[in-house]
């Protein structure tokens, strides 16, 4: 059974096959999505061929064609037409750049941080703080905002502080890291859990004795940069109406802007990674991942690339906060809990510690996952529950399923699953780093 | 002076009692002192009251609560110090082995409670029930834990079992809640109101303006820690099975050849450590009267914190570490907000912890009472 199912993906992985079969379906699942905005299957189905385009053996150069068609065009003008999918893919992007960050240092440098999401919240807070009415309210009671409260900055800042939210966040990795980075492996697990706690719980409380966070009620509204102007929006607008049915609104651009925002991020973090793997740097992470000991003994500073690959992992993450806190228009302590810096974790390791296409990878499924199949499992219970129908043989009516049961909200049982699984049966992620490939395969010869 | 040490019943029983005596009373005496130090430096600062005498007047009510809440902790940090000795890794699930046995504790009285038989037990009887079913329960969810998630992953990088851990904790969480809310239909558990612990023992010091006043839970709370710790301690340096934990926690494969089942000793050890948990949940959920699935992440946070700060492996460090913790959360919640006239108050006790934790690693990351030991790599 193994073996024909090899022959066959071999048969389909040669000659003219791959192009045909990835364009085969690079059009079936846009024409499925177009034609289904709200079907999941045939989202999914488009959503395999960024798969397929990574895995066929194409030339390169149609590779990179077919990925840029899908991603530049394909995905905005779909996510116009639905603008669920909009948000369904700026969050993929939105955790691509997160985990691609997190990749960097538990992946390359293998220090395990599980506070990630709070070089996030620095990212975010700040541009919060700057770009909304906050600091005009610094000595006002959380909630009870006083009329005639101005934006403190013009939004055009917003580019400014995409720097200064990168530099912030990497300042706050080399200020943790400095005391810690000494300490073994776990150790530093738990600091880093208890730094991100700390971000939360300051983000929570600060809202006296002087106003800066707001408390758990959250900043709002949080400006955004203002769209391209309109001499370039009304072509495209003309050009969009017919294909997607209705004239796009401002809030539809302002989402693909955001998109292509964190795409340019992701970008970034993808040749920022891909440049520093096999680096001096990257190479001294990867000594210092497999015995630091010898890696000290061959001369690394080892506190030092320590402090870059913390620098390096928390500067993604601060600029994606500041996007993040623009495209919401709202920041609250809630969106970085444990559960995101876990929610991470698990992107990384279900795609493969180290492999960047396998990181991209687990950051879309994962996300697929939470925000699309169990949302709909969700729905599916609750339309079970209204209806009047009964298990057969142990004979229970779906009515009295209790309402607590939200599949949506089980969050943690899926990544528990996912850790553990992964860690049991297959530790180095589904797509696996080129270099541990390497190793396994030195392994058996 | 020989004869004295190996009188089984002075050293099993007089030695642990005082020493755990010792830890409490000094351990409070010098967090007091430095409090009280602290208020006499900052008198001046204030001019609405007397800042002395305000810290003076709820010190004994403080320590109290700092103590009863520090023997939980010592209780979970037992579960990661052992744990941690034997295998030298972080059990991030022990969290919910506590939480799980709170819960379970709770749902026992919730049912004694529903079949009546609550208003007519013995209180004393129901608790113990209560206590010994968490236990139960704890001590056999912590090996099976230990079977699924963490032994086939014995021998691989550091970090690959501490990420099982942590999805296994994350796994646990919700599938309590999924539990609870398919059987009850709402997750949060809430102790059934009973007997005489809600009350008071009042004890007029001389000296002293406030009577001290004892709750009766928490009476109860500091016996039954302090029972399970002189157990524990006879357990482990009195008995052949102690002997072998300590065999397998100084080297494991000189172990094995001496003739010791290691994997059987490693599943003790979760047992212990569960149990452990275990009781400490429900004794937990008696002082906290409301569990949630979610309830086990900050104790166990802070025992862990604990368990360090004494020295991880070592078990009497780790009782000195949650009497410690338990004292510096409890002297934090109360005295942060007259030291800072109300600028930052109790919600930042939960910071401490982490403070400390940085701190002691910073500082001296062997941990209070550990072995000054090269770090293993």
């Amino acid at each position: 059974m193994k073996t024909f199912f090899s022959e066959l993906f071999k048969k389909a992985n040669s000659g003219f096959w791959p192009i045909f079969i990835t364009l085969g379906l690079l059009i079936a699942g846009t024409i499925s999505v177009y034609q289904n905005p709200r079907s999941l299957s045939a989202f999914l189905t488009l959503m395999l061929c960024p798969l397929l385009v990574y895995f066929m053996k194409i030339n390169m150069k149609v590779k990179v064609f077919i990925g840029l068609l899908l991603i530049v065009v394909i995905l905005p003008v779909l996510g116009i037409r639905n603008i669920f999918y909009l948000e369904v893919i700026f969050q993929m992007a939105v955790f691509a750049a997160l985990a691609l960050g997190l990749n960097i240092v538990i992946g390359m440098a293998g220090l395990l941080d599980l506070g990630y999401v709070a070089f996030y919240a620095v990212g975010a807070y700040t541009w919060a703080i700057f770009g909304s009415k906050q600091l005009s309210l610094l000595h006002s009671i959380p909630g009870a905002a006083p009329a005639g409260a101005e934006f403190a900055l013009s939004p055009n800042y917003f580019w400014l502080f995409l720097f200064l939210g990168v530099g912030l966040a990497a300042l706050a990795g080399i200020l943790l890291g400095l005391p810690v980075l000494r300490l073994r492996g776990d150790y530093l697990a738990i600091v880093t859990l208890g730094f991100g706690e700390v971000i939360r719980v300051l983000a929570l409380n600060l809202d006296k004795p002087i106003n800066l966070t707001n408390g758990p009620q959250g900043i709002t509204p949080i400006q955004r940069p203002p769209l391209p102007p309109e001499f370039i929006l009304a072509p495209i607008r003309s050009l969009l109406t017919p294909i997607v049915g209705h004239v796009p609104t401002d809030a539809e651009f302002y989402n693909v802007f955001f998109y292509f925002l964190a795409l340019i991020v992701i970008m970034i973090a993808i040749l920022v990674a891909t440049r520093l793997e096999d680096s001096r740097i990257g190479r001294a992470w990867t000594a210092i991942r497999e015995d630091e000991t010898a890696a000290i003994a061959m001369g690394i500073p080892l506190v030092k690339m320590k402090l870059a690959a913390f620098a390096a992992g928390a500067s993604f993450a601060g600029g994606m906060g500041v996007l993040y806190a623009a495209n919401r228009t709202f920041v609250s302590p809630e969106t970085f809990s444990f559960l995101q810096s876990i929610g991470v974790l698990t992107m990384v390791i279900l795609g493969g510690l180290g492999s960047i296409p396998g990181v991209i990878f687990g950051a879309s499924a994962v996300v697929i996952l939470n925000i699309q199949v169990l949302q709909n499992f969700s729905l599916y219970l609750s339309e079970l529950r209204q209806s009047d129908a009964v298990i057969p043989i142990i004979n229970f009516a779906w009515k009295d399923l209790s309402n607590q049961l939200d599949p949506a909200k089980y969050q943690k049982l899926v990544f528990g699953i996912i850790l553990v699984v992964m860690m049991i049966f297959r530790p180095s992620g589904l797509i696996p780093a080129e270099r541990r490939k390497r190793e396994l395969v030195e392994d058996k010869e | 002076m020989k004869q004295f040490t190996s009188n089984p019943f002075y050293k099993f029983i007089i030695f642990p009692i005082g020493q755990i005596l010792v830890f409490a009373l000094g351990a409070s005496l010098v967090l007091s002192l430095f409090t009280v130090l602290l208020a006499y430096i900052f008198r001046s600062a204030m001019t609405e009251f007397d800042l002395v005498e305000r810290v003076l007047l709820i010190l004994p009510q403080v320590v109290i609560n700092g103590l009863t809440i520090g023997f939980v902790y010592s209780t979970i940090a037992l579960g990661y110090t052992m744990v941690y000795g034997v295998l030298e890794f972080i059990n991030f699930s022990h969290s919910e082995i506590f939480m799980v046995g709170g819960i379970v504790g709770v749902e026992l009285m919730a049912y004694f409670d529903h079949t009546g038989a609550l208003q007519t037990m013995n209180q004393y009887v129901i608790i113990a029930l209560a206590i010994l079913l968490g236990m139960v329960i704890s001590g056999s969810l912590a090996v099976t834990v230990e079977r699924v998630a963490y032994k086939p992953l014995r021998g691989a990088p550091r970090l690959v079992p501490l990420i099982s851990a942590i999805g296994m904790s994350f796994f646990l969480q919700d599938a309590v809640r999924l539990i609870l809310s398919l059987t009850t239909g709402e997750f949060n558990v809430i102790l059934p109101n009973f007997g005489t612990f809600d009350e008071f023992l009042i004890l007029a010091v001389p000296g002293i303006a406030t009577p001290l006043r004892f709750q009766i839970k928490s009476i109860l709370l500091v016996g039954v820690t302090v029972l399970m710790l002189v157990g524990l301690n006879y357990l482990v340096n009195g008995t052949k099975i102690g002997k072998a934990i300590r065999a397998v926690a100084q080297d494991r494969p000189s172990a094995s050849l001496m003739g010791i089942n290691v994997n059987m000793i490693i599943s003790i050890t979760f047992l212990i450590g569960g149990a452990l948990g275990g009781a400490a949940g429900v004794l937990f959920a008696l002082k906290a009267t409301k569990l949630d699935p979610f309830v086990g992440f900050f104790p166990g946070l802070k025992a862990f914190t604990a368990a360090v700060l004494g020295g991880i492996g070592n078990l009497t460090g780790a009782l000195l570490g949650g009497l410690i913790l338990g004292l510096l959360e409890s002297f934090s919640a109360s005295y942060l907000s007259t030291f800072t006239n109300g600028a930052f108050g109790a919600e930042y006790k939960d910071i401490f912890a982490f403070a400390v934790l940085i701190l002691v690693l910073i500082l001296r990351p062997s941990g209070l009472l550990g072995q000054t030991v090269g770090q293993k790599a």
